[in-house]
């Protein structure tokens, strides 16, 4: 075979080969297919053994075995992923009573739980079970042990429910980890492996994330602009093929009616603005109210905080006391949504719009309490910082006192004092202990606000309008309480800010992601049996659409804030020096300096020097601002362009349809294109003026030029015009009156429709 | 679990799983609500490609399509004689395309056979306005669906003949927001 046959043949193996891998996306019956299949194989079986002569053969006749190994392993993969994915049947339940969006919550918590999942993977695996196996035990060095002072109480439930006594001083937290370089015979090392675990989860969250909006805005349909097809959208693609209960099913035929008859009654009516000044008066005092109690809230909680930090010097709290901080916290959050949507009836706004303010407003609402619990808990931080510089001397002097005892009492100076107790070694305030435990005591609390308000919310009502139905005077089911219907918003925020409160504090408690784990996984099963039995359908349906990258963008934006507590901690606030697996360096990052120095190989060490030099740090900052310039007006090039594309498209659409209905031009400029026609009514019939003729018959020339345009309009006397010797001359008197003489588009031809011209 | 299933052969299996938007173990899933629509009629053993179709009385019957309001008109496009007699590689095929998977063009040359009530190839307004009485249950008065129906054509007709023929119809429905949400059956 010649060179040339050769390669038409393997083009059209490939042919065939694209063929097989997207038989799939054909419109065709499934017969057809199976045939096309078959075909395309059998051509390929037989032609990849002819094409495997000659040179390279052997190598060829491997990467085809190769390719077809990996294809048949790619598919083995997915149905075993397609296997792995946990609740299907359970959604599908819900899918079909309560609609594709209710459902698209417990997607989402799905989603949640498999990175959940990955991350306490990751923690586990590379942090918790090697100290736990490798590292020294409970009870031999201070770090792990109860001190003297507090062993009586370590076991008391209210001390455990705390996360005090021996939760303190376990695996959980930050606190209990050694700073050994090297721990056991595999030589690994902890204190750059934790490091590493910490910035590496935030930086698979990041990966994630991204990846999960950018396939989302990929499937969003594109831009289409609200309103424009809006009859035809409500008629195609309002019924939810996914509902398969009856009831469901009417209210849903009830629905779609009412947004009918309100796109009619739009349609037929331009509403009027009663009053528009009150309007914008209502709307300012709504936004002023909310602005306020934002505010409030943020206060309260700064103050509820200063106040624990003056608990903690006292012994005899209450259980109230002791955990004031989460308990208001989470009221706040329970009180204020329900509070913002009752101001926000003052603002009148349709629902859509209204829904959209009313998801900022408590985005805002949590922002701010988060934060301003972390500038409290800073506060706390600084305290016990100055704290430990006194207990350093402190023990440092202890120890120097208990051996110049010793000996004092023993006159024999060869033998060694015993070590101390670990238990009695006076310990250091060890602020990321408490800043974890922080953390844990409000994703606890927030968990069980969460399931009692689910519980009482939901249950209870709907227990109350079942039963006390029958002897309440008026019907409790379609009246005021009813049943509630399924907050999606509420309960996605919900989830968004609590994953924002693991990020934030799974560096100082490791402990903290195994928790999420068992709350989502929990939260699934407790949740859907929660909507099946207390729920009803939404009645209104106006989805936001696109909200899907809504509730990814929040994610991503409180991925990037609980970040910066975090880093701005590792970076300048300096580790205990007698607590956690960073304990006695200066900076945390030291670690990783210490590493290169030590565990790398020389030349490592002066290629990190170099990278991080700032002559060389600051260009490449600089490369990338200009990067992000010039992406930015590409992309905004494409814009412009797609949107004249598009107004074109619409001109030509327009004049089609007029052309059909022999109507006139409803186009304005083409309106105004004629318009600025000369009007023939008014030329001089003299030959004399035929120099003023000539600079007027040169425009209807042109004019009649355009495409599409039947010139059958066209006049001799422009011929005679244009061929007329001298057309330079100046004109020296002012055109007269003309005749009525044929004008070009006159009441002869009627190409286009074209306007009348004047007549005089 | 274990891979000794004896409806379909291996090669087969593979064939469907080029064909569809569907893994092996789905299929096989798929095999058994088939069977279950008509126990008497659908063989077990697959493997020589029976030439079995189940009548579309049955087919309509199912759980997932029971509420549809369209449900007649689903089974009848992916039937090869029209009647909604559905062979099981056109029962796979139906749900295939309804699937999460399945690629917005795919799914909109099927859409648009689905609202095509009198199968010439256009949507016309007699198409519209059995799509919305459907779809309301006979609600609406006759002017309010005369006038949701011209609106309709008015918006996505783009060559102006008042019926929408594909073209209007595929970009009327790319730009839609929640079309790939809402059709979807999941199986």
């Amino acid at each position: 075979m010649s060179e040339g046959e050769m390669a038409r043949l393997m083009e059209e193996v490939e042919e065939k080969k694209k063929l097989i891998a997207n038989i799939r996306n054909k419109p065709w019956r499934m017969k057809r297919r199976l045939e096309h299949l078959k075909d395309a194989q059998q051509f390929v079986d037989k032609f990849e053994g002819a094409l495997g002569k000659g040179k390279g053969r052997k190598l060829y006749a491997y990467k085809v075995m190769m390719t077809k190994k990996w294809i048949k392993f790619q598919r083995d993969f997915e149905n075993f992923k397609t296997a792995c994915i946990p609740w299907e049947r359970k959604i599908k339940e819900v899918e079909s009573h309560f609609g594709s969006s209710v459902a698209s919550y417990f997607i989402f918590l799905r989603w949640m739980y498999g990175m959940n999942l990955v991350l306490f993977g990751l923690t586990f695996g590379l942090v918790v079970i090697p100290e736990l196996l490798m590292g020294l035990p409970y009870g031999t060095i201070p770090r792990k042990t109860v001190p003297r002072a507090e062993q009586d109480t370590a076991m008391d439930y209210s001390v455990l429910m705390d996360f005090n006594g021996y939760c303190k001083y376990s695996v959980l937290f930050y606190g209990y980890y050694n700073s050994q370089r090297t721990i056991g015979f595999l030589k690994f090392r902890l204190p750059l492996s934790y490091l590493m675990v910490g910035l590496g989860t935030f930086g698979y969250s990041l990966m994630v994330v991204i990846r999960t909006m950018a396939r989302n805005a990929d499937v969003g349909g594109g831009d289409g602009e609200d309103g424009e097809f809006t009859f035809a959208w409500k008629m195609f693609t309002s019924w939810d093929y996914l509902i398969g209960n009856s009831e469901t099913a009417d209210n849903k035929y009830a629905s779609i009616t009412t947004s009918f008859k309100e796109s009619i009654v739009d349609e037929q009516e331009n509403q009027k603005d009663e009053n528009i000044h009150l309007r914008r008066f209502l709307r300012v005092l709504a936004n002023v109210m909310i602005i306020c109690s934002l505010g409030g809230s943020g206060y309260l909680i700064y103050f509820v905080v200063k106040r624990s930090q003056d608990f903690a010097t006292r012994d005899d709290l209450s259980w109230y006391e002791k955990n004031e901080v989460e308990i208001v916290m989470s009221l706040l959050g329970l009180v204020c949504p329900p509070l913002f949507e009752t101001i926000a009836e003052l603002e009148d706004y349709h629902p859509r719009i209204a829904l959209k303010w009313q998801l900022g407003r408590i985005f805002a609402l949590f922002l701010g309490n988060l934060y301003t619990f972390l500038f409290a808990l800073f506060d706390e931080v600084n305290a016990k910082l100055e704290e430990e510089d006194s207990i350093k001397n402190a023990t440092i002097w202890a120890m120097k006192e208990y051996y110049a005892n010793f000996t004092a009492y023993n006159n024999d100076s060869s033998a060694t004092a015993p070590p101390i107790n670990p238990a009695d070694i006076i310990r250091g305030p060890c602020w990321e202990t408490t800043v974890g435990i922080e953390f844990v005591k409000l994703t606890v609390s927030d968990i069980q606000v969460t399931y009692l308000t689910i519980l009482i919310g939901d249950f209870l009502r709907a227990v109350i309008v079942r039963f006390l139905n029958y002897c309440w005077c008026w019907d409790l089911e379609a009246g005021f309480p009813s049943y509630a219907e399924f907050d999606i918003s509420g309960n996605v925020l919900g989830l968004v800010f609590n994953q924002g409160m693991i990020w934030m504090g799974a560096f100082y408690a490791p402990g903290l992601v195994g928790i999420n784990v068992l709350r989502l996984l929990t939260s699934m099963y407790y949740q859907c049996w929660a909507v099946m039995s207390c729920n009803v359908p939404h009645e209104r349906v106006f989805k936001a659409s696109k909200s899907n990258n809504f509730y990814m963008g929040l994610l991503l934006l409180i991925l990037f804030l609980s970040l910066l507590p975090v880093v701005y901690t590792i970076m300048s606030l300096p580790p205990s020096f007698d607590c956690g697996p960073f304990s006695g360096k200066g900076k945390m990052f030291d670690v990783i300096s210490e590493t290169i120095d030590l565990d790398l190989p020389a030349f490592m060490g002066t290629l990190f020097s170099y990278a991080a030099n700032p002559g060389l740090i600051i260009p490449a900052v600089l490369l990338m601002v200009l990067a992000i310039y010039y992406l930015n007006s590409v992309s905004e090039a494409y814009i412009n362009s797609n949107n004249e594309l598009k107004k074109k498209m619409q001109m030509q659409r327009d004049e089609e349809k007029n052309r059909r209905n022999n109507t006139n031009s409803t186009n304005q400029v083409m309106k105004d294109l004629e318009d600025l026609l000369p009007n023939r009514s008014l030329a001089p019939k003299a030959p004399a003026e035929s120099s003023a003729d000539n600079d007027q018959g040169g425009k209807p020339a042109k004019v009649t030029g355009k495409p599409g345009t039947a010139a059958t309009g066209v006049n001799l006397q422009k011929d005679v015009s244009l061929a007329s010797p001298n057309p330079r001359i100046a004109v020296t008197h002012p055109p007269g009156p003309r005749g009525p003489g044929p004008l070009p588009g006159a009441e002869t031809s009627r190409s286009r429709g074209r306007a009348q011209p004047s007549r005089n | 679990m274990g891979n000794k299933q004896t409806i379909f052969t291996d090669e087969q299996l593979d064939a469907y799983q080029d064909c569809t938007f569907f893994t092996r173990k789905e299929i096989l899933r798929l095999h058994g609500r088939y069977h279950e629509l008509a126990p008497h009629l659908v063989p077990m053993d697959y493997t020589n490609d029976p030439d079995v179709k189940v009548p579309l009385a049955l087919i309509v019957n199912m759980p997932e399509l029971k509420e549809n309001p369209f449900r007649n008109r689903i089974v009848e496009s992916f039937s090869e004689d029209g009647e909604g007699n559905l062979s099981f590689n056109e029962f796979v095929d139906m749900f295939s395309v309804l699937s999460e998977t399945a690629p917005r063009e795919l799914k909109a040359i099927y859409a648009f056979k689905i609202y095509d009530f009198n199968t010439d190839n256009f949507i016309c307004m007699e198409d519209l306005e059995k799509t919305l009485n459907r779809l309301t249950k006979e609600e609406l008065t006759p002017e309010e669906v005369k006038l949701v129906c011209e609106k309709s054509i008015e918006e996505a007709d783009l060559d102006g003949d008042s019926k929408l023929s594909f073209a209007d119809f595929e970009n009327m429905i790319s730009r839609a927001p929640d079309f790939l949400s809402t059709f979807h059956i999941r199986i």
